[in-house]
């Protein structure tokens, strides 16, 4: 399919791009936009564009829970299909959290759960509560970028950036473990996120930099 | 993925309690949830075993205890096992991402489904998934398959790094259901395929993993796993070894050897250890030793590399923990 140039400009937002982004996989889908997707307290299931199947048992299986995501308490009412990627994604509009292969196997839906790095894909929403999640929205401090951010982008850590947001969780954690004694021992520690572009030489770049800003060695 | 219903009850009498004879635990969720969203797996009841006390890492006297839902990735750091038994935390980080040594229980870690691609794939037959329907690998795409263990009924292997390091280890599963507990042998504990590839183990329905057992084995802190795979990192084995030398001056005095990539379960070699014990420290003892290893095996048609790497990849820890290199 022929991708329409120059898709505009994130607006502060980001509301623009992300529509442009949901109006595209629609079209792909020969679907209409979906109408916005359910919210606390609503039973509304949507079609899933990444082919998983609508419920059948009607409402009776579905569990209100409650997560704590990025500071926020959120009430939600799902089925227990539901991955805390889709919960995050479909559910609570935090798009930064990526789906890639949706099998546990690329690291793109990496998140934090009580501060350790998770795949949201593989974590079923219900089983997440309780804990405190953090996803890539909840890194930055105001307008301020989280020095894994700053660093990915000072070193140029990505291309098409689509595994950053888990690239980066990752590399949360994999400073905050201190698995930054070498760029042998960050590749080990970061395997588990994989970068189609081949970004891998400005990742590890990237997590030395804000390893070393983060014990306060250069500024 | 399938409907199912969700509970999260608070006491293994409870968890065990078998309310539908189909019905599946979750743990870490790393591998039930993939499956099901396969649909290789389709519980109609999934039972969260996270409330549950199935806790702790102690070392005794009579060796150490790890509860079935600790995390690989805290075993695999814990000070006491890495101390003790270098074999089990070397396992353990070099099984999957540290991602998924977060979520991944101990105890799901040993139950963890084969990485077959026929059995992932239910578009095709096989005798794990649907009995009787047949095995796509004998004659198709089994580069990654075993050679040890084998049936006419399936040639999968398992995949748990960590259960090769406890089976050479001779450690046990502690198991309840209701009120009834047992201990096996891991060794045990694993069956063979033979004609029943379905039964991967001796775990009844309803019947849960509550806590590993490793032996007190002093000489283990001399161990060491090696797992040769296609990538450096994030990868199934090919080929690994897990062993533990115990040495006196440049005489071997005991040996622990098993090996993952190659066996239908996890494959304790008490024929290489013995060909090990008594005999001089030597490049010789060791190639003699590992010869042992495949006496049985049976390659496939993209497999045969694995009886020469499997000898290798057991010299080569031999090796390492010798000090020979």
């Amino acid at each position: 399919m022929q991708l329409p140039a120059d898709p505009p400009p994130d607006h502060e937002d980001g509301s623009s791009r992300r529509e442009f982004i949901r109006r595209l996989a629609a079209i792909s889908a020969g679907l209409t936009v979906a109408a916005p997707l359910g919210r606390a307290g609503t039973v509304t299931e949507k079609s899933n564009l990444q082919g998983e199947p609508p419920k059948t048992d009607g409402a009776e299986g579905l569990i209100e829970i409650i997560l704590k995501v990025n500071g926020n308490t959120e009430r939600l009412v799902v089925d227990p299909r539901v991955t805390l990627l889709d919960a995050l994604r479909d559910r609570l509009d935090l798009m930064g959290t990526k789906k890639g292969c949706d099998r546990g196997t690329c690291g793109a839906c990496t998140v934090h759960l009580d501060g350790r790095r998770v795949l949201s894909c593989l974590t079923l929403a219900v089983m997440a509560q309780g804990k405190k999640i953090t996803t890539i929205e909840g890194l930055a401090t105001g307008d301020e970028l989280h020095p894994v951010q700053a660093a990915f982008i000072k070193c140029d850590g990505f291309q098409c950036g689509y595994c950053t947001p888990g690239q980066i969780m990752s590399a949360v954690a994999c400073i905050s473990e201190g698995h930054t004694g070498s760029d042998s021992e960050i590749r080990e520690y970061m395997s588990g996120n994989l970068c189609r572009c081949g970004a891998y030489p400005n990742i590890v770049e990237a997590v030395k930099m804000a390893a070393a800003k983060m014990k306060g060695e250069v500024n | 993925m399938r409907p199912f219903t969700y509970e999260s009850p608070s006491s293994v009498l409870e968890a065990t309690n078998p309310g539908h004879p189909d019905s599946a635990f979750i743990a870490g969720g790393t591998t039930i949830v993939d499956l099901m969203k396969l649909e290789v797996m389709k519980p109609p009841k999934v039972v969260d075993l996270n409330a549950l006390p199935m806790r702790g890492i102690e070392m005794s006297p009579d060796g150490l205890r790890i509860g079935a839902l600790e995390k690989m990735s805290d075993t695999a750091v814990h000070p006491e096992v890495a101390a003790n038994y270098p074999v089990i935390s070397e396992a353990l980080l070099k099984s999957a991402s540290a991602q998924i040594r977060n979520m991944a229980s101990i105890g799901g870690n040993l139950l963890q489904r084969t990485r077959c691609g026929y059995f992932r794939d239910v578009n095709t037959p096989c005798n794990k998934r649907e009995p009787g329907s047949g095995c796509p690998a004998i004659g198709g795409e089994n580069r990654m398959h075993a050679i040890l263990g084998t049936s006419s009924s399936c040639v999968a292997t398992h995949a748990s790094d960590l259960a090769v390091a406890l089976v050479a280890l001779e450690a046990s599963v502690r198991l309840q259901s209701g009120a009834s507990e047992r201990l096996l042998t891991l060794d045990d504990f694993y069956l063979l395929p033979d004609g029943t590839p379905h039964q991967e183990n001796q775990l009844l329905p309803g019947e849960l993993i509550t806590e590993i057992r490793v032996p007190r084995l002093p000489w283990a802190t001399r161990s060491t796993y090696l797992k040769i795979r296609d990538r450096e990192s994030y990868e199934f084995s090919l080929t690994s070894a897990a062993v533990a030398l115990d040495v006196n001056g440049d005489q071997i005095r005991d040996a622990r050897v098993a090996v993952g990539g190659v066996g239908t379960k996890p494959w304790n070699l008490p024929e290489v250890r013995e060909a090990l014990t008594g005999k001089p420290l030597t490049l010789e003892t060791f190639v003699a030793a590992a010869k042992l290893a495949v006496a049985g095996a049976v390659p496939l048609k993209h497999n045969a590399f694995k009886i020469d790497l499997v000898q290798r990849t057991i010299i080569r820890a031999l090796i390492k923990l010798g000090g020979l290199a």
